[in-house]
């Protein structure tokens, strides 16, 4: 079971304070909300975990590893999968690809056993496919294995990306909005889709601006505003607390 | 375009003896009637006023790719091999001559096609991979007499190497600034081999490069076996067709196996990609010598057929035609690949009449390509699936 520490995690950006000593965990079994009005900082927040951006100040732990300096392939490996807020899938590639692709770092062929077809190569590309397979059944999307990525609809795609970070073989996995642009019925399907995430003991982090998912499935959140963190608790907590209230409705 | 034929007509005119602007219109109205009636062509095309042919012979050739998509690919594989092996029994030298060249080219393509086409790197300077494989074997077998089959591994390794080094350099760059910094990286190379008289004998090159050997059972002298040298035409061709043979089956392979993926991806997304769990810098430093082992190959097996090489052959004009060869064809397909080679060596030789407007075709050629066909002759599969939705 993992788990994830931000310690007074800081990000700036020129003279942009995104993040001010940010202070959170995700703890094993988790569904925890990152909420916040625009530009927040809760992105960048996922960017830092990630590695894709490094803090200027305080560090993320990672089952009592240090992640500073981390590549973000280098974080993937350590088991902390993610999707993006603008979907990014491999628009030319097929779904099934897509998803194979995540499995990379998962096996270990090289040019040679590719070009030879070794039977070690062999044995990988059927159990990658496998396992990719496995995760669009999960996902629904077995009967789109073979269509293009960018040939799918749009809440398709979303569940693609999920269906990708999940085949990393993550024990945590961090979505950044999953239910933007999904209609109700969509977004309940997707509160499904991550409680089953849940049971399979992955952690999950979410970002969303949707209330009814957050306050219907996070048993904690984290509220940030500016770059700051202003509250954190459980749902009935939050929606109680003044200064979340303020940040949302603005002076 | 009526500028460019205004210009067109002097330009043609410009000879070494001083400009004949008279005799060359004969051919300035030809080019400028061709151009016209495409120009006509296209315009009626996007009215819409030949739907009465297009619909049937779109119908025609959907028919006909369905009668053919029914054969299975393997009956394809066999047809085209059998007939590239009988190939030097039909047709004269100069025929084969052509077509040695053109596969000497597919293997280029092909080895361009994975920087390009797969891990999406523009490299400008692909043909001083070739001159690396073709040095390596040249100076291999002059100086210490070691044997084609011997020397092509290691001409693949030199180049890979060479690759390595320019790649630890340069991949930290995208895009255009990638272009030209291999660009700049070729033109050294070619300096190098142009300057370094002691070692590659500068401008005049290198002779004396044997040709590739092979032992062969003589059943005249009982079951021995006798050494021949792959000097004849016919002979040669076979060496080529098997590492044409042999490239297109890796490239394949490679296309489709964790390596390719993760080239593709980059292609895509290398942000995306490299969160997703693939060590980017590495798996594109890997395509660059993947890809440049393919060159030096080619390039050893030129120096064995030439016998003879020189810094000339590989000029940026060579990076260039190859590049344009992946371009045309479609960039991350095979066939595709071996389409557009086939096309910019074999047609030019074709036309050998028309050689002095050969350059101004090609860019025609080119041109029109971009306006309508982007893609490629041929592009990848699914890429086609992609579109028609
Ligand atoms: N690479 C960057 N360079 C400069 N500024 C950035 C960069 N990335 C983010 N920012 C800034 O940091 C702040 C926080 O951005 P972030 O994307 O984390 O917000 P967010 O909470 O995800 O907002 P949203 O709800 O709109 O997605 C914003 O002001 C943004 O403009
Ligand atoms: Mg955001």
């Amino acid at each position: 079971m993992a788990e994830l520490h931000l310690h007074d995690v800081s990000v700036r950006f020129g003279g942009l304070q995104a993040l001010a000593e940010v202070n959170f965990s995700l703890m094993p079994g988790e569904i925890v909300g990152l909420i916040g009005p625009n530009g927040a900082g809760k992105t960048t927040v996922f960017n830092v975990i990630t590695g894709v951006y490094s803090a200027s100040g305080g560090h993320v732990e990672y089952n009592g590893e240090n992640l500073t300096g981390l590549k973000p392939y280098q974080v993937l490996h350590k088991g902390i999968a993610r999707t993006f807020q603008n979907i990014r899938l491999f628009q030319n590639m097929t779904a099934l690809e897509n998803v194979m692709v995540a499995q990379h770092s998962r096996s270990s062929c090289g040019v040679f056993g590719a070009i030879f077809r070794t039977p070690t190569q062999k044995r990988e590309e059927a159990r990658i496919k496998e396992k990719a397979m496995e995760e669009l059944r999960f996902a629904e999307l077995d009967e789109f294995a073979d269509e293009v990525a960018s040939s799918l609809p749009y809440g398709h795609q979303r569940r693609l990306e999920i269906a990708r970070a999940l085949a990393s073989e993550p024990s945590s996995i961090l979505l950044d909005e999953p239910a933007a642009g999904l209609n109700p019925a969509e977004s309940s399907e997707l509160m499904e889709t991550i409680r089953k995430i849940s049971e399979r003991g992955i952690n999950v982090l979410m970002v969303e601006h949707d209330m009814k998912v957050v306050m219907g499935i996070c048993q904690r959140l984290v509220v940030l505003d500016h770059g700051v963190m202003i509250a954190k608790g459980n749902p009935e907590e939050i929606q109680k607390n003044p200064a979340v209230i303020e940040a949302y409705l603005g002076n | 375009m009526i500028w460019l034929f205004v210009l067109l007509w002097p330009l043609l005119g410009i000879k070494p003896e001083g400009l004949e602007v008279a005799t060359t219109f004969s051919v300035w109205w030809r080019i400028a009637i061709g151009c016209a009636s495409i120009l006509v062509i296209y315009q009626l095309n996007s009215v819409g006023a030949f739907n009465f042919i297009t619909k049937p012979v779109g119908e025609a050739v959907g028919g006909a790719k369905k009668a053919t998509s029914t054969l299975p690919f393997a009956v394809w594989a066999f047809a085209i091999l059998a007939f590239a092996v009988a190939y030097p029994h039909l047709f004269g030298r100069y025929a084969q001559d052509v077509a040695i060249n053109c596969m000497i080219y597919i293997c280029l393509g092909l080895g361009l096609n994975v920087v390009v086409g797969l891990a999406g790197m523009l490299d400008l300077g692909y043909i001083a991979f070739y001159g690396l494989g073709a040095y390596t074997y040249a100076l291999l077998s002059v100086h210490y007499k070691l044997a084609f089959w011997i020397c092509l591994p290691i001409s693949a390794g030199v180049a890979g190497l060479g690759a390595c080094i320019i790649g630890y350099c340069s991949m930290r760059m995208r895009g255009d600034y990638l272009a030209i910094v291999t660009l700049g990286f070729a033109e050294i190379v070619r300096m190098v081999l142009n300057n370094w008289m002691s070692l590659t004998n500068g401008p005049n090159g290198i002779t004396g490069i044997k040709a590739p050997g092979m032992y062969w059972p003589d059943f005249a002298n009982g079951m021995t076996l006798e050494h021949l040298w792959l000097k004849k035409l016919s002979l040669i061709y076979y060496v080529i067709l098997a590492l044409v043979i042999f490239t297109i089956i890796a490239v394949y392979r490679l296309n489709h196996s964790r390596i390719g993926r993760a080239w593709e991806a980059i292609r895509e997304d290398e942000t995306a990609a490299e969160v997703m769990g693939i060590p980017t810098f590495y798996m594109k430093l890997l395509g660059y010598c993947t890809g440049a082992c393919f060159g030096g190959m080619a390039g050893a097996f030129y120096a064995a057929r030439m016998r003879f090489v020189s810094p000339e052959s590989f000029t940026f004009l060579e990076s260039a035609m190859v590049l344009s060869m992946v371009v045309l064809g479609g960039m991350g397909s095979i066939p595709g690949v071996i389409l557009g080679a086939l096309a910019l060596i074999a047609l030019p030789e074709i036309f050998r009449d028309f050689e002095l407007y050969r350059m101004l075709v090609f860019g025609g050629v080119m041109t029109l390509m971009m306006l309508f066909r982007p893609q490629g002759l041929l592009p990848p599969k699914r890429r086609m699936k992609a579109e028609k939705d």
